[in-house]
């Protein structure tokens, strides 16, 4: 018993929970631009996916993994491109549309991995970005514990969650872009480009999902495996709901799922059934919702294509 | 007189209507010029297309002497027009100073430059006495000062000519007063406007020219002081109008609906209605006059049964109904016009003939044995319907959508009347309804009360409440304030309730009637 409660407040478990929540913030991230301009995004997962797999194939083929991660955001953003041409120029259902591009990109990785590497399963392993140790913050007793020594990919989620605030609530775009989302003909009526606003959140969107999957195939491990992503962007899509749609609020729902999944790895070593342990993030997603849905409010617009009329 | 809009042969084909048919429209600097017409007049449209978001067929556009091309919203504002829809185009969780710059900020750099383009709202409000707090967020203005933010918006792009679509449609007669202060002011500065509306006495009250719509084609241009009620209500409609509704007083009878200190709360756990008591008797109209919002809805809604009520009694011909469906009561004798005919009153995909048997279609004589649908008196009521309340165009297979918002209100108003309820309630009944519709429906509604109908009348127009009602309450926060014969009541003395004014305090029109 003591055992659990030692671990409940255990640094590492807070560190892991940091290496757990990165992916999650990146895409949460991600989708709160694409639903605060007005475009339902439950493609995260399969542009994660996407990411996580070519920045395995341009690592492998560079040996840098940075210019993974670059690939990795080019591959999300084309995603996202293409959930936008259908979504905005086509009017497609946005639920389908990213619906079907998960099947998609599940698909085509799998497709990929055979046929670029000529294996299934599991890609050969690449150069993977290192963990760096930041001089004084590592000093700090406790915090030192936690972020003193992490993956380049873990600081990088934290300030993204800053500037994508920044963005959204302080710049003259953030403002279009939230009009956008929720009045869509107000802001046309006002000279507000309501299409190419949603072309670049939805690209954006699919930019920092990708980012999320090379965490996950180029930081956290060292190679793509068929559906490495495992439901995380639909978890990230949780994490922006619980978080009411916005970056602060998503960054604490993502840690809050991170520290669920750390927790269940550590615990799977004190003889619970692993099967058990391995629902508890999901079931602590199951609650959350259902507790907090009720007052969150989505951008209004959100899932409503655009017409003009005339 | 200088001309600063003049537009030429406007033409404008919709799928099935030709919405502008060759209309020329001029506006003279500094003038307040009044677009009317009935509904699908074309008055709307003639203006989206001045503003951009409509694009001509054919036709010209001058502005300030000069030829122009406007194909978008962007290009108006650049030729300093301004438009505040009927619709407002606010972004309600924004605040308002950050919806008056949005398209147009002050910046620095890529930031948003909020305390300036706060003070710049400011400014504006000083300039033009439309008083707003720039940092207060939409959702919690009311509509009047949401449409003042509307006013601000056009001006702060520097708007000389300014399109008000309806713009009284959704306010209170004090808050009207005040919006004619502000276009008077505007006006005095030197701003045009083009003032839409269907309502003649606010015509005659504030402009300085009417142009008449009909059928999208322009029927004249007058100056204001050369025409009166009548002669523009003969132009609207295209032949003699009754204005007022011909009634003799009520002989009430017995007792048909009582309601008990009810409350009702809505879906958000607020108590929209506070304890209203009230009886309407056969052979009478209550009228109930408020702002909208203030718990109408919700206390009709309970007496039909689509809404639980916490606590008290609705008895119905003293019968105990509280609680039951909407189809028992129904059967039980009522008939109801809902607020929102899209929402309540018609399925909107369906046809006029499937419309015409909503809620009795599970009964003779639309049903026959083995619970199999008779469509043939599903079409013979239709047609018989569709003969005694002209409803136009006269085709039963076509979809309720199709047909104009007055048509569509005439098919609410068939269903419910045609049964001659003991019990009938219309709730904003010629909502979005032109005059001639208008007339037919008030006709209609004193014609049910002759016939020994009890009727609740919910409606946000005065001049409705006062030409049909026999007695008339003010409903304010969940409450009635007051109930009084209609003889008793004025215009203003209404609208003095209705923001909530005492009657005490009362000092008739003139007096110093502060609500505070």
């Amino acid at each position: 018993m003591w055992d659990v409660l030692a671990l409940l407040v255990n640094t590492s478990v807070f560190a892991a929970a940091f290496r757990m929540a990165t992916p999650l913030i990146f895409a949460a991230l991600g989708g709160i631009l694409s639903e605060r301009s007005g475009v339902v995004n439950i493609a995260l997962e399969g542009m994660m996916l996407t990411g996580a797999f070519t920045a395995v194939f341009v690592t492998y083929h560079t040996g840098m993994p940075w210019v993974g991660v670059l690939g990795a955001m080019a591959a999300g953003a084309l995603m996202g491109l293409l959930h936008a041409v259908v979504c905005i120029r086509y009017r497609a259902n946005q639920v389908v549309s990213g619906t079907a591009l998960n099947i998609f990109a599940g698909g085509l990785t799998v497709f990929l991995l055979r046929f670029f590497f000529n294996i299934a399963g599991t890609s050969p392993a690449v150069n993977v970005i290192p963990d760096i140790t930041i001089p004084v913050l590592n000093r700090i007793p406790w915090i030192g514990k936690i972020l003193g020594r992490q993956n380049p990919l873990v600081y990088l989620a934290l300030v993204s969650v800053v500037v994508v605030h920044i963005v959204l609530f302080k710049t003259v775009w953030g403002l279009r872009l939230r009009s956008v989302g929720e009045h869509p003909r107000a802001a046309d009526t006002v000279g507000v480009n309501v299409y190419r606003i949603r072309y670049v959140a939805v690209a954006l969107s699919g930019a920092l999902a990708g980012i999320g999957g090379s965490y996950l195939s180029i930081a956290h491990l060292s190679r793509f495996s068929e559906n490495m992503t495992a439901g995380r962007g639909f978890i990230a899509l949780a994490a922006m709901i619980f978080g009411k749609w916005t970056p602060l609020g998503a960054l604490g729902a993502c840690l809050f799922f991170g520290y669920a999944d750390a927790l269940q790895m550590r615990l799977q070593n004190l003889g619970i059934p692993v099967q058990f342990v391995q629902m508890l993030p999901y079931v602590l997603t199951m609650i959350a919702l259902a507790g907090f849905i009720g007052q969150a409010v989505a951008p209004k617009a959100s899932g409503e294509p655009y017409v003009k009329e005339g | 007189m200088v001309k600063v809009l003049e537009m030429q042969g406007i033409t404008k084909q919709f799928p099935r209507v030709l919405a502008n048919d060759r209309i020329d429209f001029d506006v003279n600097q500094g003038e307040i010029h009044a677009l009317v017409g009935e509904n699908g007049s074309g008055k709307s449209t003639l203006m989206n297309i001045l503003y951009g978001l409509y694009h001509a067929d054919a036709g010209d556009i001058y502005v300030r002497g000069e030829k122009v091309q406007i194909n978008e919203p962007r290009a108006a504002i650049d030729l300093k027009i301004g438009m505040v829809f009927q619709h407002f185009m606010l972004v309600e969780p924004l605040t308002v100073a950050e919806n008056i710059v949005l398209g147009s900020e002050v910046r620095r750099g890529p930031f948003l430059d909020y305390k300036r383009a706060a003070e710049e709202v400011e400014r504006l409000s000083a300039e033009y006495g439309l008083s707003i707090d720039p940092h207060a967020k939409i959702s919690d203005l009311s509509v009047g000062l949401q449409q003042r933010v509307e006013i601000l918006k056009a001006l702060y792009r520097g708007a000389e000519i300014l399109i008000l679509d309806e713009p009284t449609a959704v306010l209170t007669p004090q808050e009207v007063d005040e919006l004619m202060e502000v276009m008077r002011n505007l006006r005095d500065k030197g701003t045009s406007i083009v003032f839409i509306t269907h309502k003649i006495r606010e015509v005659l009250a504030v402009s300085d020219r009417v142009t008449v719509l009909r059928r999208g084609k322009k029927v004249g241009t007058k100056k204001t002081s050369e025409t009166n009620e009548q002669d523009l209500a003969e132009m609207m409609v295209g032949r003699v109008v009754l204005l007022q509704v011909d009634k003799t007083p009520a002989e009430p009878g017995e007792e048909v609906l009582a309601v008990q200190s009810a409350r009702v709360r809505d879906k958000l756990g607020t108590l929209r209605v506070n304890d209203v008591s009230l009886t309407i008797r056969s052979g009478e109209v209550l009228g109930i006059a408020g702002v909208e919002g203030n718990g109408q809805q919700e206390l009709v809604e309970a007496i039909v049964g689509l809404t639980r009520i916490e606590s008290g009694q609705i008895i119905f011909n003293g019968v105990d109904i509280t609680g039951w469906s909407p189809l028992r009561i129904k059967q039980a004798g009522l008939g109801y016009v809902p607020e929102d005919r899209h929402k309540r009153g018609l399925i909107l995909d369906y046809s006029l003939a499937d419309n015409l048997v909503l809620g009795l279609h599970s009964e003779p004589p639309f049903i026959k044995r083995l619970g199999i649908r008779d469509d043939k008196a599903v079409q013979d009521n239709a047609e018989r319907m569709v003969e005694e309340y002209d409803i136009r165009p006269p085709l039963p297979n076509q979809l309720v959508k199709r047909f104009s918002g007055g048509n569509q209100q005439k098919v609410v108003v068939a269903r419910e009347f045609t049964r001659n309820p003991e019990l009938l309630i219309c709730s904003q009944p010629t909502r979005g309804v032109d005059i001639g519709a208008i007339e037919f429906i008030h006709e209609q509604v004193i014609s049910q009360r002759d016939q020994g109908a009890a009727v609740l009348l919910v409606s946000a127009e005065l001049d409705e409440i006062l030409s049909l009602s026999d007695r008339i309450a003010v409903m304010y926060n969940g409450k009635i304030v007051t109930v009084m014969p209609a003889h008793e009541a004025t215009e203003h003395k209404l609208g003095f309730l209705m923001l909530g004014g005492n009657l005490e305090d009362y000092q008739g029109e003139g007096g110093n009637n502060s609500v505070r």
